[in-house]
């Protein structure tokens, strides 16, 4: 198999598993007050104290989460709930149009709820916000405001957004400005508190640790109600019991990930330049999508005109291609993409896209087998998409 | 070959997929997601269409070991199958969806893809039998025989399908599902109409098509004999629901001889009056054998599981008429009239058409709906 779909999971890094392994071994609750449950204590905070320092936060902040879906519900729901109840007038929630649904469904969800209202930034072709467009919105609503969320990375194009000047936008208005780095950390350099934000969520799996863990980075000085009460554990902002050989694993990868980005983009960004080119090469009428300069190292996301990316997927699969169209509902059917659409690309362009993803264990030799099967998958899908739009 | 299984989330299709693997085709199975809404229609295990049909087919598929992916094509469905039986019925038509949604959906939008993504043919668990010799016959299993859907099926849709359950009861198809460790081995047979999420067709329709007030006359003495809510939702040979006012001078029970939507009207009449000796027909389909020039004896089968009765049949240009050797009552026009070649080894089907209108012995031809005898 030539897996190009690292931002949807990458494999576990050996150190990540055998520290997992490791810490699954012993016994031990993190809560416990008995040296079987001190040991498991003491994992979970030499964790908290690397994460922390490889990402720029203090220990204090790192709040350990379920992964990226749990840490952005605890984010948006968890601030704007404290947010209105400090005043009542604060019940708006600022975010890019081109956030991941578990942003995007939350803020729904607080609107449809609770009464909330929303902005939603809009983005240009190439999926970048500027910071005028956030000040603009914060110049007309900045009194009502609960909180801003806007992702470092986008997950299906790539695009990385200029945080730090976006987080000093929302600082001159006083407000939260929280980011969903997940696609992020270890693919493009990020700070904590260089980037001025006050709340970053960030995963495990995207980086090499395992699914289900990740956490929430979160300023002292911002204050978060729980979405999970129970026995308060996390600053009693997000209770349940600690998962030691999770957060451990979690921790070794932040680290490894973290301590090897600029190689890692390195080589891995040239691969995927690589990839690109040979791409355009091969089929001239595909659309390159997103920033062509400032994006993250391993993605590469095309609309290829006149297919559906599903039936692309299919036949790349079929060939031992693993890849992705972006994001899919729960019954496993493609909908046109809410980024693309939020980039102008109409209904057909969107339906037509696939995403690339390289990561730490892509080589030259996954680029060359998609080089192999694209050309005759894309004119197989060709002929299938003519079909469609003939009787439609 | 490689092929592609169509895959509901029932039995006969797992079963069906897992055959075409034994037989040595290259598979992949795809489930069709037809609902725009998924949750929206039926759910627990009677229909095709919802989240727990799409996480039966794929498991399923995981079981037998072939790729699986879903097809959304809840457009076309809506467009093709919702919309057209909506509109059918609206013309004073009954319309059979699945049939629909074999000619339109599967045997066409998901065939053409397929095809045009390499497949060679496609695999549904239809209880029918294709044989080598390219006839589509009955299954061997009567009680569950799913030809009449079928028979609207083109020769170059015929050439491309495989059915590998025709030789099978439903009872063994169940067995051997049961046998090879699939799930779905005793999930209920899916009935009614998979779209139509509480089974109450007459609300379905007047949410789409609103109250339409009308009157029923008697046939015979062309009094008002009552009022209905909208013509539409009366069938050719319905009986219960008409709720007239004024008994029949016989005191007789009366039945639905015709709707007329021009004027809103649904006539009724006794029994007897449904008696139907000619049917005419449109848009013939002949996969029989060779287009016939003359007059053809056969049976012909004019609903679901409905009765069986000899015929002459012939065929001019697009139109297809059928006079049969006896009577047959409750002829609704929109059903498919399809013709069999009795045969040892399963009635092979000769063609179908669509029923447009009927005429009895002693009576001129009634427009049994928008379209005129023979139009």
């Amino acid at each position: 198999m030539n897996y190009l779909d690292h931002a949807a999971t990458t494999p576990m890094l050996d150190e990540a598993l055998e520290a997992y392994v490791a810490t699954a071994r012993e016994v031990g609750n993190p809560s416990s007050l008995h040296a079987a449950g001190r040991l498991a204590r003491r994992r979970v905070e030499e964790s908290r104290e690397r994460v922390a320092a490889a990402l720029g936060a203090r220990p204090s902040e790192v709040v350990f989460t379920g992964g990226g879906t749990e840490s952005d519900n605890l984010a948006v729901k968890g601030i704007f709930w404290a947010r209105r109840a400090a005043d009542p007038g604060r019940a708006r929630v600022v975010a890019s149009a081109i956030e991941h649904h578990a942003v995007l469904d939350p803020v729904e969800w607080l609107v449809r709820h609770e009464g909330a209202s929303a902005s939603w930034l809009p983005v240009d072709g190439a999926g970048r916000l500027t910071p005028e467009t956030l000040a603009a919105v914060l110049d007309e609503h900045a009194a009502e405001v609960a909180l801003i969320s806007v992702m470092w990375a986008n997950n299906e194009v790539g695009t990385v957004q200029p945080i730090a000047e976006l987080a000093e936008v929302a600082a001159a208005y006083g407000i939260p400005f929280h980011t969903d780095a997940v696609q992020a950390v270890g693919q493009v350099p990020v700070d904590f508190a260089a980037s001025g934000v006050s709340a970053l969520t960030v995963t495990g799996h995207k980086l090499g640790g395992p699914i289900g863990v990740g956490a929430l980075l979160l300023s002292r000085d911002v204050t978060a109600t729980p979405v999970l009460h129970g026995g308060g554990q996390e600053r009693d902002v997000r209770s349940g019991t600690l998962d030691a050989p999770g957060i451990v694993a979690f921790a070794v990868a932040v680290e490894a990930a973290v301590k090897t980005q600029q190689e890692y983009a390195a080589r891995v960004g040239a691969l995927r330049d690589d990839l690109v080119a040979r791409v355009r090469q091969a089929v001239p009428e595909a659309i390159y999508n997103g920033d062509p300069d400032n994006r993250l190292p391993g993605n590469a996301h095309f609309s290829f005109p006149g297919c559906e990316g599903d039936a692309l997927l299919l036949l790349l699969d079929a060939q031992g291609i693993a890849c992705s169209t972006g994001s899919a509902c729960s019954a496993g059917v493609a909908q046109p993409s809410h980024v693309l659409l939020a980039m102008g690309a109409d209904d057909d362009r969107a339906r037509s896209s696939l995403r690339f993803s390289l990561g730490h264990t892509s080589t030259a030799e996954d680029v060359d087998a998609l080089i192999a099967a694209l050309p005759g998958a894309v004119e197989r899908a060709r002929r299938a998409g003519a079909i469609r739009s003939a009787r439609a | 070959m490689k092929v592609l299984a169509a895959m509901s989330g029932g039995v006969d299709s797992a079963v069906a997929a897992a055959r075409a693997v034994e037989a040595g085709h290259d598979v992949t199975g795809v489930h069709l997601a037809l609902a725009r809404n998924p949750q929206t229609y039926r759910t627990g295990a009677r229909g095709c269409c919802t989240l727990e049909d799409s996480r039966d087919a794929r498991r399923a598929a995981d079981v037998i070991g072939i790729p699986f992916y879903v097809w959304d094509l809840a457009d076309r469905f809506h467009a093709d199958v919702v919309e057209d039986f909506v509109a059918e019925y609206a013309a004073g038509r009954t319309p059979n969806p699945c049939l629909r949604c074999n000619e339109k959906i599967k045997f066409a939008a998901v065939l053409d893809r397929a095809v045009a993504l390499g497949f060679d043919a496609v695999v549904t668990g239809h209880h029918a039998r294709l044989g080598p010799d390219g006839l589509l016959r009955r299954s061997v299993d009567t009680a569950k025989d799913q030809s009449y859907v079928l028979a609207v099926l083109t020769r170059e849709q015929l050439d491309r399908s495989i059915f590998p359950l025709g030789d099978s009861t439903k009872a063994e198809v169940r067995a051997e599902a049961a046998r090879r460790g699939l799930a779905v081995a005793d999930k209920p047979d899916s009935h009614d109409i998979c779209f139509i999420a509480d089974g109450d067709t007459r609300r379905f329709l007047a949410e789409r098509l609103g109250e339409a007030p009308g009157d029923i006359v008697d046939a015979q003495t062309g009094a008002v004999v009552g009022t209905h809510r909208g013509a539409y939702a009366y069938t050719v040979g319905q009986r219960r629901g008409l709720s007239l006012g004024v008994p029949a001078p016989d005191g007789r029970p009366r039945y639905v001889l015709s709707i007329t939507p021009k004027t809103n009207t649904v006539t009724v009449g006794p029994a007897e009056a449904l008696e139907v000796s000619t049917v005419y027909a449109e848009r013939p389909v002949w996969t029989g054998g060779p287009t016939p020039t003359g007059p053809v004896e056969c049976l012909v089968q004019l609903r679901a599981h409905g009765q069986v009765v000899p015929a002459t049949v012939r065929l001019d240009g697009g139109s297809f008429r059928a006079d049969l050797h006896q009577p047959v009552r409750g002829v609704a026009a929109g059903q498919a009239i399809v013709a069999y070649r009795p045969d040892p080894g399963g009635d092979i089907v000769l063609g179908s058409a669509t029923i447009s209108g009927t005429a009895t012995p002693l009576r001129s031809p009634v427009a049994a709906g928008a379209a005129s005898p023979g139009a």
